[in-house]
């Protein structure tokens, strides 16, 4: 079976430090770091507006087909992909070859500036993220709540 | 591969719906979208062609409530069906916590629904994934239509290593909750298992 991520709290602040750090240098709308998967793990700036789950989900599709891409290209991947809106503007980029960083910006930022942040919370991320990984193979972090789930658990969700 | 975050106490579980062009996956989703309350679901996804036919993936957000004090949240992803649609079916695979194969019982598609089974299995490996040891049930579509064929001679051709399946009707949503609910027990039991 394939290795699934399990987040703890600690590995959670320091992402989500790294977040608010990069919104803040990078003077961005917001912030977002998603699984490859789809699902949306950290975000930080003006979230309430958006629909972070669809937007997580898409932007992982999008990553995915521009990965199937650079396979036929005989490309590793593109590490990075930019869309240019009237008023919103989009820098996704690749990091640890695991997660998705998304930095939604306007013209208070530049594509520049949002490179170089980019360039530093990326590595700041792969670091946390191998602590992550690391933890979720060893299942040290806590002991699993899941061992202990019953069938009446299960099936007391499926009440209606 | 489920996603357990111990911080927001949240776990997050993929589940893809596989099937011949035509079969019924998308319907499924509407289906439950349509039926489920705005607190539960979020926002319905396709990405699909003008003519309403699956491009790249259909996608349902999901939650089923609370188990242990952690959310359960259910992705629902549809592939396209169409067979040169391969590629894009591959990506959506990946990171898959169960999947529910949904077969069209019209007699004149059994050649469709098994190259999509063969090619579910196939794109599975690929992946590194084994059909026969992920979360998997069968759902056997449009069993009001006139050309349905027998049950048994479903069973046999589609489900030879008899997992849970059900018999559907999805416009009217006979068994579409059946089968959701099928996958999403056997997701949450290899979850205690330590996935």
């Amino acid at each position: 079976m394939i290795q699934q991520l399990v987040m703890y709290e600690e590995e959670l602040q320091q992402i989500n430090s790294i977040c608010e750090i990069l919104h803040r240098d990078s003077n961005a709308k917001a912030v977002l770091v998603i699984d490859k998967n789809g699902q949306a793990i950290a975000q930080a700036g003006d979230t309430q507006q958006l629909d972070v789950t669809s937007l997580s989900s898409l932007t992982a599709g999008n990553v995915a087909a521009t990965g199937g891409i650079a396979q036929l290209l005989a490309e590793r991947e593109f590490a990075g992909q930019f869309h240019e809106g009237e008023k919103t503007n989009v820098h996704i980029s690749i990091v640890g070859q695991r997660v998705i960083l998304v930095v939604l910006f306007d013209e208070r930022s530049s594509l520049g500036l949002v490179r170089l942040r980019v360039r530093k919370a990326a590595a700041e991320l792969t670091i946390v993220l191998e602590v992550m990984v690391k933890k979720s193979a060893s299942g040290s972090g806590q002991p699993s709540v899941f061992s202990e789930i019953t069938d009446d658990d299960i099936d007391n969700l499926f009440n209606d | 591969m489920s996603f357990i975050n111990y911080s927001s106490r949240e776990i997050n579980c993929k589940i893809v719906y596989y099937g011949p062009g035509l079969c019924g996956k998308t319907t499924n989703l509407q289906y439950i979208y349509n039926k489920t309350n705005p607190e539960a679901k979020g926002k319905m996804i396709s990405l699909a062609t003008e003519t309403e036919r699956t491009l790249f993936f259909d996608f349902l957000p999901l939650s089923l409530g609370e188990i242990r004090g952690f959310k359960t949240r259910f992705h629902l992803y549809t592939v396209p069906g169409q067979v040169f649609y391969d590629a894009s079916r591959k990506l959506i695979l990946k990171g898959v916590d169960g999947v529910v194969y949904v077969g069209d019982s019209q007699v004149e598609r059994m050649e469709a629904n098994i190259e999509s089974l063969d090619n579910l299995r196939q794109n599975l490996q690929e992946q590194g994934y084994d059909l026969d040891k992920l979360p998997y049930v069968v759902q056997y579509n449009k069993r009001d239509l006139p050309n349905a064929i027998q049950m048994s001679e479903l069973e046999e051709a589609l489900n030879p290593t008899k997992v849970p399946s059900f018999e559907a009707v999805a416009p009217k949503g006979i068994g579409v909750f059946d089968t959701l609910k099928a996958v999403a027990k056997l997701v949450l039991t290899e979850l205690r298992k330590g996935g």
